[in-house]
């Protein structure tokens, strides 16, 4: 069978492209990166993928609000195509900017009657944070994370904090099974392992299908062992923990 | 119609900024019951939108309504005055804008994301504003001028806003301007030079004054620009490259070309010893050195200096400081691909009390938080990991903070090397030119006062590192497609120095209309040297255009033809076909006059210096670990990504908690590749003080114990040197720098370490006159820096510094020596005197050689060099990062003397020196590959308490003895912010 195929959509200021391409080949997939200006040109080229992964970086200068100038080229050009893609079954990922964007587009149903329910916002310590935290996955909804349990993986953003509309938006979220990753303590550390104050601890979210899935922690930074920070103190491990996860979404096609 | 769109917190929601600027106040001592509201808001003009499509915009575009809510209405309307909940009590309001031509990154990509919703936008301009209560008036001008705004690029608007429509430039009508020489006498030129901002000197004013009288006419304007900048200390470097006569203690020594004949000559000498194995590929001749990777690339790397821009504007300064650098790589060869940044300050001391700053001098805290600020902002949104720095605090930095930003690529062998061909066309590629950078002549007092809406922002920039990513991405892409034959980057002189390198071989003309400007009213003297942000210049064949344009447009970048590279020899520009500037090449690049300088030098006597007695030396460990210097740097670290590229390797924090300070960085630029690039750096200005020979052997010492401590091969590490000083026409001050150039060479050869690329800025002092109406001067320290770019075979063989665990032993390997002078044990004990570390070069090259040998075998579980506050310091932060205790015994230091001091053995600062932790059944193995050459011995071992203790090598006494974590608390808390 051909290998399922990946399009990393690159946008002004998109910066993860490249080792977000190399992740989905380590996975065993093919990838190709497209800018949105030739996507917004021919919107149908994107049928021929089967996974769209947006990927971190500062999408328009994080210009306005982050994420927020991509997200709205894709509600104003693109949400045909998008619904279509969604229709056929196929895959979305949003890593860091990428959730930024896919949240503030609708992509994630979030959206309900009286306007979106959620979205990322400034870090409680109004700045941009690098550093590496744990987190659980939960729930078997989300495609991506299918036999996932804790991972350590780095953040490096400003805008990451989950907020929501009101407490009921998010036990509707909750409810529904799309909050499937968390911030959670390790041991030794355990006081600030929430890093940015994000509403719930939430981390990462998928949309009511589990096919559409975004994340603020960056799993394509952690596919070779030694970008882990404290690889000198333990045995070399083969892979990185970031590498199932696109693992996850190549075979779902397999 | 100007319409205003003001976005306030919902309730419930923080707001963040007030709650900052409430803290600074009480910080910065205005008022400690200051309250405040604050709002971001966007100005958009337009003739025709009606309230319903500014309210879509505000729902769809601008707004986050999960935690904002919007105002939106005309500007004038009563609506913007107060804030939408607790209006009552909200205060004065004040705005904060931008100052027209001041780059606005956000409200350009505000227009593109508006015009999008298909809406008649004519311009868009971002504004801040807050309702302040509890300030009396002159509170409220405080908090405006040194909490709110940047007078240098910000005004503050009390009220209302006083105007209702954005001005964007104002028509310009041509004018040839040319300049009266013939009648001028040496006053007149040398007035004509200080006034007309050219800084030229007497000889090189008649040098131009002769040329144009032989040509029989006068020079243009922009002729005179030309000339100036082509010939300016930044662009020619003429101090140091010119002729120096240089005194010192050894005698005279003439130099024709200071540089070439002291640092450049060192790499010449050891490329040709090692003849087919020299790996060097191109040296002091590009944007940056660049040296040999693996099969397929090179690594490109260069340092620069950003200082004056940053004390005037630190967010701006550093912003612009690091866009430069990456620039600079970029424009390397065929054009490399920035891998990673390395970003080192000096800064005053951030406590400095307000009520002691001279006038005009920012507060250092602020200068530091504006800095790191704009480092983050331009390297993070560029995508390029920041993995290596330092800072270095010291008053003298007060008028004069320092900022090196540096850059490292990657480009393929075949793309090292570039040569304009005659017939190119020059194409100006990414952001549009306006009147920023220009210096002051042609922003002058009239246009800044005359008009409030003027166009302003000259001498202070800030960078839109979106606008350069976008034009990297277009670049490498037609790198690859070979569409072009040459690069540069637009930096210093703009256009002007861009074209005017290119061209020097062969001749160009540039149509100076063509360039696409920011706003109308640039006249072409001023889109000549316009110094804007984000531009580069192609040599592209003609057949290529089309293609090239093409590229461009897929990746939303500006690119414009505006001239040829023609086989003339001469500069000609010309505005819609008059010509402006006609000038040969050769008087251009070669018809300078050299400058003559004195230089000498004049050894500080050796004053003796007396440790206090002592019979405990806790506190002057953690005295030290709390200086500025060496307290971790974790706030600044953290602000910056230094995974992205996924690259990473050894991080600038390491250890269990990842909180210990790495001696260097470690990234892997192919991601299927284990080869590994590693960056490092060496400075200490204090020992500048003593002797600057031994300062600068020391400097490039360190730079190679960082490399060389987390495992990088000793015989492929490259060198860049910037040099920092004060006011060169001093002899003495040039004395100074020409004996640390001297060392550079000396070290250098031995250490068989090339500098492959270098830079100097000089004239760092600060002038002002206190208000009895005298006059200060406060000169910089020496300030060399140098930065290493190491290489690692495998990562996998890299070591860090933390303690791995108990049981182990500890290796110090290199001699102690009575070697305090310039310490940190003397600078928080207040001492003078002593002996300044120096460099036994031979021996460093094998110590080097020989550890590296062993951390490839894997003999060393961690390895830390010593610097900063010595042996003691070092083992507390390999303790304290592994959370492994140790104890040591100073008996078994090694020393090459009789004996020695417990304070020296502690706190000594002795170059070549490193910590090894070594498992007991390696013991054996590391002693042998280190060899008898190599001093070294087991001091102590790691051990399961969570404690440091150290023991007299004399009486047998602990002297030091704390625990782990308030030693790691006295290093964290000074720069925790």
């Amino acid at each position: 069978m051909a290998k399922p195929r990946t399009l990393i959509l690159r946008a002004p200021g998109t910066n993860c492209d490249v080792e977000t391409a190399f992740a989905f080949e380590r996975a065993g997939g093919e990838a190709e990166t497209m800018h949105l200006n030739r996507l917004l040109e021919a919107p149908h080229l994107v049928s021929d993928f089967q996974i769209l992964c947006i990927p971190g970086g500062f999408s328009f200068g994080d210009d306005v609000a982050a994420g927020r100038i991509f997200a709205n080229q894709i509600r104003h050009h693109l949400a045909d195509v998008m619904k279509e893609f969604r229709a056929a079954g196929k895959l979305v990922l949003g890593i860091c900017n990428g959730f930024q964007v896919l949240i503030k587009s609708g992509l994630l149903d979030t959206d309900d009657d009286l306007g979106p329910a959620a979205s990322l916002s400034w870090n409680d310590s109004g700045r941009y944070l690098a550093r590496w935290v744990q987190v659980q996955a939960s729930g078997d909804k989300c495609v991506f994370l299918a036999g996932c349990d804790q991972l350590h993986l780095p953040i490096a953003h400003a805008e990451g904090k989950f907020v929501v509309r009101d407490e009921q938006a998010y036990r509707g979220l909750d409810e529904a099974g799309q909050l499937v990753l968390r911030y959670c303590g390790v041991d030794g550390c355990a006081d600030d392992y929430n890093p940015n104050g994000a509403f719930g601890d939430v981390a990462g979210m998928c949309d009511q299908t589990g096919r559409v899935f975004g994340l603020m922690p960056h799993p394509e930074r952690f596919i070779d062992p030694t970008q882990h920070p404290k690889w000198t103190r333990r045995p070399m491990q083969d892979v990185g923990e970031g590498l199932p996860l696109f693992r996850n979404a190549v075979r779902y096609f397999s | 119609m100007l319409w205003e769109i003001d976005l306030h917190p919902r309730p419930g929601c923080v707001d963040r900024e007030a709650i900052s600027v409430v803290g600074d106040a009480v910080e910065l001592g205005i008022s400690d019951r200051l309250q405040v509201r604050s709002a971001r808001g966007f100005l958009i003009e337009s003739a025709s939108l009606s309230e319903q499509q500014v309210d879509t915009l505000a729902g769809e575009l601008f707004a986050d309504a999960t935690v904002e809510e919007a105002v939106c209405a005309e500007v004038g309307t009563q609506a913007l005055s107060t804030p939408p909940n607790g209006a009552d009590a909200a205060g004065t309001l004040v705005h904060v804008l931008l100052k027209p031509g001041v780059m606005d990154s956000v409200a350009q990509s505000a227009e593109a994301a508006a015009s999008d919703f298909g809406l008649p936008i004519d311009a868009i301009r971002t504004l801040r504003k807050y309702w302040i209560a509890g300030a009396d008036d002159e509170q409220l001008a405080t908090v405006g001028a040194k909490i709110l705004a940047n007078d240098a690029i910000e005004q503050v608007v009390v009220g209302p806003l006083p105007f209702d429509r954005l001005q964007l430039g104002s028509e310009y009508r041509f004018a040839l301007q040319t300049v009266e020489l013939e009648s001028l006498d040496d006053q007149g030129l040398m007035r004509l030079s200080r006034e007309g901002q050219l800084y030229l000197q007497l000889a090189e004013m008649q040098t131009i004054q002769k040329h144009f009288a032989g040509l029989g006419r006068e020079p243009t304007d922009v002729e005179l620009e030309t000339l100036a900048q082509t010939w300016s200390e930044h662009c020619s470097h003429k101090t140091l490259a010119g002729r120096i006569a240089y005194r010192d203690e050894n005698g005279e020594r003439q130099f024709e070309n200071m540089l070439k004949e002291t640092i450049f000559a060192a790499t010449q000498e050891l490329r040709a010893r090692w003849g087919d194995d020299d790996w060097c590929v191109s040296v002091f001749r590009d944007n940056a050195g660049i040296v040999r990777f693996d099969e397929t690339n090179n690594l490109a790397f260069k340092v620069e200096t950003h200082n004056h821009p940053s004390a005037l504007e630190p967010y701006g300064g550093a912003n612009t400081g690091i866009g430069g650098v990456i620039r600079d790589t970029i424009g390397t060869g065929m054009a490399a691909k920035p891998i990673c940044n390395t970003d080192v300050f000096c800064f005053a001391p951030p406590d400095t009390p307000a009520d002691s700053l001279p006038p005009g001098v920012l507060n250092p805290k602020q200068v530091m938080r504006g800095v790191v600020s704009g480092v983050r902002d331009y390297g993070n949104r560029m995508g390029i990991p920041t993995v290596n720095g330092a800072v270095y605090f010291d008053e003298r930095y007060l008028g004069n903070p320092l900022v090196y930003c540096g850059n490292v690529g990657l480009i393929p062998h075949k793309m090292s090397f570039k040569a304009v061909k005659p017939g190119d066309l020059i194409v100006s590629v990414g952001g549009r030119t306006g009147r920023d950078g220009i210096h002051g002549a042609t922003f002058s007092s009239a246009e800044l006062t005359s008009e409030s809406e003027s166009l302003s922002g000259g001498a202070v920039q800030i960078g839109n590192a979106i606008e350069e990513k976008k034009v990297l991405d277009a670049i490498l892409a037609m790198r690859d497609r070979g569409l072009y034959n040459a690069l540069t980057d637009c930096g210093a002189g703009g256009f002007s120095s861009a074209v005017g390198e290119m061209g020097e071989e062969i001749g160009a003309e540039v149509w100076l209309e063509r360039a696409p400007v920011k706003y109308d009213g640039l006249s072409y003297t001023e889109i000549w040297i316009s110094e804007a942000q984000e531009r580069m210049v192609l040599s592209v064949p003609q057949h290529n255009w089309d293609e090239v344009q093409k590229l461009c447009a897929e990746e939303s970048v500006e690119a414009t033809v505006i001239g040829k590279f023609e086989p003339t020899g001469r500069l000609v520009l010309k505005y819609h076909d008059q010509i402006v500037c006609d000038l040969s090449m050769e008087v251009l690049h070669d018809g300078r006059p050299p400058v003559i300088r004195e230089a000498e030098y004049e050894v500080p006597p050796i004053q003796p210096l007396v440790v206090p007695a002592s019979a405990n030396y806790t506190d002057d460990l953690k005295r030290i670990l709390s200086s500025y210097n060496v307290a971790s740097k974790q706030w600044i670290i953290r602000q910056y990504d230094h995974e992205v590229q996924g690259g990473s390797v050894i991080k600038p924090l390491v250890g269990v908690q990842s909180d210990g300070p790495s001696d260097a960085a470690v990234v892997r630029p192919v991601l299927d590749s284990r080869r590994g690039v590693v960056i490092s750096c060496g400075m200490n200005p204090r020992y500048g003080d003593f002797d600057t020979y031994h300062m600068a052997a020391s400097a490039i010492d360190e730079a190679m114990r960082n490399c060389v401590a987390v495992g990088a091969d000793p015989s492929r590490v490259a060198i860049l040197d910037n040099f920092c000083w004060g006011d060169c026409e001093k002899s003495a001050t040039l004395g100074s720098l020409v004996r640390a150039a001297i060392a550079c060479h000396d070290v250098s050869l031995v250490l068989e370490t090339p500098f492959i690329s270098g830079k100097d800025s000089l004239n760092n002092e600060f002038s002002y006159v206190d208000a009895e109406g005298h006059k200060h001067t406060i000169a910089i320290p020496p300030s060399l820096l140098i930065s290493a770019m190491g290489q690692v075979e495998d990562v996998s063989q890299c070591v860090t510094m933390d303690l791995k665990s108990a049981g182990n032993l500890l290796y110090l390997v290199g001699n102690t020596f009575d070697e305090l002078g310039g310490s940190h044990f003397a600078l928080v004990n207040d001492l003078i005197g002593g002996h300044v570390p120096m460099v036994n070069a031979e021996l460093a090259k094998t110590t080097f050689a020989n550890l590296h040998t062993a951390i490839k075998q894997g003999l060393a579980r961690s390895c830390h060099d010593l610097s900063e506050g010595g042996l003691v310091v070092a083992a507390a932060e390999m303790a304290f990062a592994g959370d492994v205790g140790a104890t040591i015994d100073l008996g078994d230091v090694p020393i090459a003397a009789a004996s020695l001091s417990d304070a020296a053995k502690l706190f000594a600062e002795s170059n070549t020196r490193f910590l090894c932790e070594v498992a007991p059944e390696s013991k054996a193995a590391f002693e042998n590959t280190l060899g008898e050459l190599v001093p070294h011995a087991c001091i102590g071992e790691t051990t399961a308490e969570q404690t440091l203790i150290v023991q007299s090598g004399t009486s047998g006494d602990t002297i030091v003895e704390a625990s782990l974590s308030e030693l790691k608390t006295a290093w964290l808390t000074p720069l925790n912010w």
